[in-house]
């Protein structure tokens, strides 16, 4: 790749820890590096409590992040005011994992998918942004005749297109896809995730995929950053990835996939000990530590650095060092 | 019914009617569990796999949920005929049943050797107390807990181990049937791979039968001996893992499952899922319920409801095999 192009979304050591009762910090998203190119599709995983959400939501500054800088077209966008932040939304959006929470259930479909278009003006009549939001319910999938339901009429998969013409209805480039799939049925699940690629190779779409499924997120994304407790672990293309996985905790959740192979019915799991220790005053060195079978003294003491195993394949272990 | 058949139910037709409309959760199945195999249940949100495990425990919600018709028999015993008496003493000891999610199953105010020591005590009253607290240790150890948590409150512990809790209550009777409806679904992958060989490990060491309700294919593949694949209400799919996985006739409706599962081997462009939404149960199609979502309906799909084809022990409810075995149709049991 061409090392003068700027990347769309960079992170340089984005940080969010939050204060706690009595002093403590919970480290959510602990030096993030990360560089998004426009066209990619970028896979965050992780279990629950890695702080992939918060990431996805620091990025966008919907939550402030504590230091670090994020920027946008290689614009430093940390310190924006909220009236230059307000243009900037129009940009980078966000699908929410929730379609029940995410939509105001007192506004019908059409009112909910033509309320951003409201809030920044974009049309000069009512009329003209009713339009637009009937033509994005065509773009997404949803019949014109539930243009006039309410949220609680419609199921789970159509309430997910619902959140999909609404951020789209700002013509973003950047949307960050906060689980979109994961409250929904597989053969729906499809569905939706078709839905997002095809949206993507249209409208020319950047997406941040946040997920906790490994087999979703080797579909859609063509890199994949794997998270535990804040800190980025491994990260490659997603092929590389799911080929030759170098950190042993992408190892475990990779091989934890129960895959419908009947061939692979009397394979054993790579079984990880223990759950996700305390995200709460973390001390220096790997987070993995705890749960790690090749745990040795040099593991603890100072922060693991994520290092360039091969071209793109970046991975923060001292066995790969 | 055979000996070796530890539960089977037969042309149950449950309905839950309200004022406004009457929902057809289930409509006629057929189902067998054999002494020591798990059978999975699978299908998506509302093809009624929970109404099948609320009916078997009898706990279908009061004046909505009807049994129309059906029996289900267990060890011996219709437990559909059983008084509310009889069916508390089956209840948590001869069936047991896991919950989908271990954050509202627990009694928050309790502690988890207090619930666990409510089945024992409930089903042995006359059992001394050090007893029973040796019976809530050995439980809790076997699901990997350690014994001195069990002064601890649910909030005390995480989701992979409320899970546990959940399971070391079901098992603590030792029941002839165990009944877990999605007992992973909440779980992170790394959590729900420890639950899932833990099942495994104890389910194989008690020798228990078992009906495993999943959307996920991949714990069928893992932990079933027999499937039954569920769709509006009805078994449209049954047989061994092996007929499921393997066989070149497949229902549509399964194998738009698969198809709608993205694949961690090969690298497909596009998923291709099921078209459409399942069907209303208060207002289901004519003919074949799944003929409108169906890429291979026919005429005769929507007009006419399928029969059973069977083939070994692969069972199948589909216009398009009904040509390939007239003459074989399943055999009415005793």
């Amino acid at each position: 790749m061409d090392p003068t192009r700027i990347p769309l979304i960079e992170t340089v050591n984005l940080r969010k820890l939050f204060k706690l009762n009595g002093g403590a910090h919970l480290h959510a998203v602990d030096g993030i590096n990360m560089k998004i190119y426009s066209g990619e599709t970028i896979g965050v995983v992780g279990e629950s409590g890695c702080g992939k959400s918060t990431l996805g939501r620091t990025i966008l500054r919907l939550i402030e992040p504590t230091s670090g800088q994020i920027l946008y077209n290689g614009t430093d966008i940390t310190k924006f005011k909220s009236n230059k932040m307000r243009e900037l939304r129009k940009d980078l959006q966000i699908i929410f994992q929730d379609p029940y929470a995410s939509i105001d259930p007192r506004k019908s479909v059409v009112e909910v998918i033509a309320e951003y278009m409201f809030i920044h003006n974009v049309y000069p009549t009512t009329a003209a942004t009713y339009n637009r939001a009937a033509e994005l319910m065509d773009l997404v999938g949803l019949a014109r005749r539930c243009a006039n339901s309410y949220p609680h009429e419609l199921d789970g998969g159509r309430r997910q297109r619902i959140g999909i013409a609404r951020a789209l209805s700002l013509n973003p480039k950047f949307i960050v896809c906060d689980e979109p799939v994961s409250a929904l049925d597989v053969s729906i699940q499809a569905q939706i995730l078709n839905l997002l690629m095809d949206l993507a190779e249209e409208l020319d779409l950047t997406y941040m995929f946040v997920t906790h499924d490994l087999s979703v997120v080797k579909h859609i994304s063509n890199k994949i950053m794997v998270m535990y407790l804040g800190k980025c672990v491994e990260m490659a293309s997603s092929d590389e990835l799911f080929k030759n996985p170098l950190h042993p905790y992408t190892k475990a959740l990779i091989s934890a996939i129960p895959e419908p192979d009947i061939s692979k019915r009397d394979e054993e799991f790579v079984l990880i000990k223990g759950e996700i220790s305390s995200p709460i005053n973390v001390k220096p060195g790997c987070r993995f530590v705890a749960r790690c079978d090749y745990a040795s003294a040099n593991c603890t003491g100072c922060d693991i650095e994520l290092k360039e195993v091969s071209t793109g394949h970046f991975v923060a272990c001292i066995l790969c060092n | 019914m055979n000996s070796d058949t530890i539960l089977e139910i037969k042309n149950l037709r449950v309905i839950y009617q309200t004022d406004l409309e009457t929902v057809e959760a289930i409509n006629g199945i057929d189902l067998k569990i054999s002494k020591g195999k798990t059978l999975g249940l699978v299908g998506e949100t509302g093809a009624g796999k929970t109404t099948t495990a609320l009916s078997i425990m009898r706990l279908l919600p009061e004046r909505v949920g009807k049994v129309l018709s059906g029996e289900i028999n267990f060890a011996g015993h219709e437990l559909l005929n059983l008084s509310p008496l009889e069916m508390r003493k089956v209840r948590g000891d001869k069936i047991a049943m896991v919950f989908q999610d271990p954050m509202t199953s627990l009694n928050p105010v309790m502690t988890v050797g207090e619930q666990i020591a409510e089945a024992i005590i409930l089903h042995n009253p006359d059992l001394r107390a050090e007893e029973v607290e040796k019976r809530v240790e050995n439980s809790l150890s076997m699901v990997g807990i350690m014994p001195s948590r069990k002064n601890e409150y649910s909030h005390q512990f995480s989701g992979g181990m409320k899970q546990r809790v959940v399971i070391a209550m079901a098992i603590v009777c030792e029941p002839e049937l165990l009944i877990a409806d999605e007992p992973t679904t909440a779980l992170d992958v790394t959590i729900q791979a420890q639950v899932l060989m833990m099942i495994r490990e104890l389910r194989d060491r008690l020798g228990t039968s078992m009906l495993m309700i999943t959307h996920d294919l991949g714990i069928v593949a893992k932990i079933c001996d027999e499937v039954a694949v569920m769709y509006a209400g009805e078994i449209i799919e049954s047989g061994t893992v092996f007929d499921i996985f393997t066989s070149k006739r497949r229902h549509p409706y399964t194998q738009g499952l698969f198809d709608s599962i993205p694949s961690l081997d090969a690298r497909t462009a596009r998923l291709k899922p099921i078209q459409g939404l399942m069907p209303d149960p208060s207002d289901l199609p004519k003919g074949c319920y799944f003929s409108p979502r169906c890429k291979h309906c026919m005429e005769i799909c929507t007009k006419q409801h399928p029969e059973r084809v069977t083939e070994g022990t692969h069972t199948l409810l589909c216009h398009l095999y009904s040509s390939l075995s007239t003459e074989q149709k399943p055999k009415e049991e005793d």
